[in-house]
């Protein structure tokens, strides 16, 4: 297992191409005497999908609520198109074009596509709310975006499919001009057609220029979509590098014991920057 | 008013059946409305019966049970009674205190949550109303009296809705204290257990709120606020339902509007048929719609326009079908619960006020029971249509639901039963309640079955 030290011209990390979308330095979190995140750097580079793994436990989730302001880091950095940010609330990751996409989803069953697309944010006429317009954006979101399996937009997401209400949750992040979408564990819950379905959506996103971070378990689905791989050990950033210096099974060996071969992941360009 | 149902669906449609009513097919869509989907009177009418069938049918069944109870009551009561006009007119006013207190429940059932002060809220608001018009004494303009005791109301509800949604007791134990708190109250401001307060049709401004339920519209006028009224209703239900048309937005066939203006019409036909006929003596002509009609369906189309159009309604609907949603989108729980809870006590003691003057004007302390105002106004909504668990509902089915309990409540008072009629009055609403609770829960385990969740 020799593929990490390879090729040292291949691909360049953050170099070249300029800013990441998102780069974090330094980003420690703990709660009380757990200490969750020790110094994780990462990159989540426009147009590419990053897959975040990890074993349970790893911090996955504590990474991702702090880029989507429901943590706050107690030590770092955050640079958002390369300027230094504080991300402390929720709206301030929106503002920023930061969006979201829980693993439960969370959408209300009672409302329809187009209430659950726009709750929060509803467009208003004469203080009454502008369901013609909205309705109008909510079904061309879904069509750029092919979703066009939903037979009627105004169909409550109870009567939904798992794929559909999945690619409603992803319709809505994408729909306020999102730069960054977090996509937590998006095929967990889904069947093979389905997850091909959502798959495929994850790509139209990085096609149209967003950067794409997706946490999953499945190994089949991160080497499906990912650009770029990045894997959390105990709260660590053991490995980050393009998904092509990796394969399977040294992914598996960083997730579970932080190391592959028994040595370190080495960067394939140079400075990463170590905490 | 109209008979098919435009609410959120539940229960498990026979999928591969509606699946051929349209020209896609998606496995694991079975219960969408069928004014999605149809574009022709004759799918839709197809797709309705589909889903009224799998026992999903919106207001169907709560209008076959105001039929039923009426045939039923017109064949057992003696001298047939149950269905001449005086009688009707009757049922109206009184059901139209259960009615405003239906919708007012209504809004807190949306939010999964419930209030079991609004019957002493309601009778406590409207004696209140009364106690400042009286003349030797504060003597306020009607307006004024109707205003601050909705005030008062509101307060009552916002410091409910304070205690539930931001200290998080549980809403049935704030609201429980609420009740026995103003049960108490009520008493004390009416002057110990024979105090009452009334309003006298003689005093003109007295007069207002006693015309209130016991006010009659002149038979012309009836008939040309009628005209006018589902004029503008229908004319403003074709023109949005065509203009989304128009945009290729989703709206029902043309003929189905048509057919849904050409109930409202008919039922207000039927109600101000009813109302203009003559039920008075040889001696006297009694003959009107009562104007508290025309005051429930204002009340009804403020409670609809606010729960479905706009961001409060929204976010009510949101919160009562998934809160961590709701919380995720930015919506601040704690307030729009404040704030459906001061509503709901705020229209409750318009119901008090209304209660007040269909009792022909007076407040006693025997006028009504505050529990069973409660339990009635609960049952009304619930057995209108109004889930018990959030999240689905409308203000229409608070007031079909309060018909439904009016009628029930005068039809045992016809029946001459003696000692059996007040155990009636509680057994038989006791009784539908529990039977529409069942119905709630046992669609609602359906739906869970569909989503799979």
């Amino acid at each position: 297992m020799t593929e990490t030290n390879e090729a040292p011209d291949g691909a360049s990390g953050g170099g070249d191409a300029g800013e990441p979308l998102l780069k974090l330095r330094g980003i420690d979190k703990h709660f009380g005497p757990v200490q969750a995140l020790h110094g994780v750097n990462l990159d989540l580079p426009a147009g590419e999908v990053t897959g975040l793994c990890g074993d349970n436990g790893a911090g996955k989730s504590v990474l991702t609520r702090c880029i989507a302001g429901v943590h706050q880091p107690d030590h770092g950095q955050m640079y958002f198109e390369g300027r230094p940010v504080h991300i402390r609330s929720t709206r301030d990751a929106s503002a920023l074009g930061i969006e979201t996409v829980y693993q439960d989803l969370a959408l209300a069953d009672n409302l329809d596509i187009v209430q659950n697309m726009f709750l929060g944010r509803e467009r208003l006429r004469r203080r009454l709310l502008d369901e013609d317009s909205m309705e109008k954006q909510a079904a061309e979101t879904l069509s750029t975006l092919r979703v066009t399996t939903v037979r009627s937009i105004r169909q409550p997401v109870a009567s939904l499919s798992g794929g559909q209400r999945q690619a409603v949750a992803v319709a809505k992040a994408v729909m306020w001009n999102s730069k960054l979408v977090l996509l937590d564990e998006p095929t967990a819950a889904l069947g093979v057609v389905q997850t091909r379905t959502v798959l495929d959506l994850v790509k139209r996103l990085r096609d149209r220029g967003l950067a794409v971070m997706v946490i999953s378990h499945n190994l089949n689905d991160v080497f499906e979509v990912a650009d770029r791989i990045a894997v959390l050990y105990l709260g660590r950033m053991v490995a980050e590098g393009p998904a092509a210096d990796f394969d399977r099974q040294s992914v598996v060996e960083y997730m579970t014991t932080g190391a592959s071969s028994g040595r370190p992941f080495e960067p394939a360009g140079s400075a990463s920057g170590e905490g | 008013m109209t008979a098919e149902a435009s609410e959120t669906p539940t229960g498990s449609a026979d999928g591969s059946t509606v699946a051929n009513l349209t020209a896609t097919s998606t496995a694991g869509s079975a219960d969408v409305p069928p004014e999605l989907l149809a574009h022709s009177l004759d799918q839709y009418v197809r797709a309705w019966w589909l889903r009224v069938r799998s026992g999903n049918s919106g207001v169907l069944p709560v209008v076959f049970a105001i039929v039923l109870v009426a045939v039923v009551f017109e064949i057992i009561t003696p001298e047939h009674a149950f269905l001449r006009p005086s009688n009707l007119v009757y049922i109206f006013g009184l059901s139209t205190v259960y009615m405003v207190l239906a919708m007012a429940e209504t809004v807190v059932l949306l939010l999964g949550e419930i209030d079991l002060s609004v019957g002493a809220v309601a009778l406590f608001g409207g004696v209140i109303a009364f106690k400042l018009v009286q003349q030797p004494g504060p003597d306020w303009p009607w307006w004024a009296a109707m205003l601050a005791a909705l005030a008062c109301c509101g307060l009552i509800g916002a410091l409910q809705g304070t205690l539930t949604a931001r200290l998080k007791i549980p809403s049935f134990i704030v609201t429980l204290g609420g009740f026995l708190l103003f049960s108490g109250i009520l008493v004390v401001i009416l002057g110990g257990a024979n105090g009452t307060a009334g309003v006298n049709s003689s005093v003109p401004n007295q007069r207002v709120i006693y015309n209130l339920v016991q006010g009659l519209i002149v038979p012309v006028v009836g008939w040309v606020a009628l005209a006018v009224v589902v004029g503008a209703a229908g004319a403003a239900l074709w023109l949005r339902a065509a203009a989304r048309r128009r945009q290729g937005l989703v709206a029902p066939p043309a003929s189905v509007t048509a057919i849904r203006i050409a109930l409202v019409a008919l039922v207000g036909v039927a109600v101000v048929v009813v109302c203009n006929g003559n039920r008075g003596t040889s001696l006297v002509t009694v003959q009107g719609v009562p104007w508290v009609i025309p005051i429930v369906l204002v009340v009804l189309g403020i409670w609809t326009l606010l729960l479905q159009r706009t961001r409060f309604g929204r976010y009510v609907h949101a919160i009562g079908g998934s809160p961590e949603a709701a919380r995720r989108a930015g919506i601040s729980l704690a307030a729009i619960r404040t704030w459906a809870f001061a509503l709901c006590s705020a229209t409750a003691g318009l119901g008090g006020i209304l209660l007040g003057s269909f009792f022909f004007g007076q407040y006693s302390t025997n006028t009504a029971d505050p529990g069973q105002l409660v339990l009635y106004s609960v049952a009304a909504s619930v057995i209108g249509g109004v889930s018990l668990f959030g999240g689905r509902g409308k203000a229409i089915h608070g007031v079909l639901g309060g018909l439904l309990i009016g009628a029930i409540a005068y039809g045992v008072s016809l029946l001459n039963l003696g000692t059996l009629a007040t155990p009636l009055e509680y057994i038989l609403p006791g009784g539908v309640l529990l039977g529409a609770v069942l119905i709630d829960v046992l669609s609602r385990r359906g739906t869970g079955s569909v989503t799979g969740a």
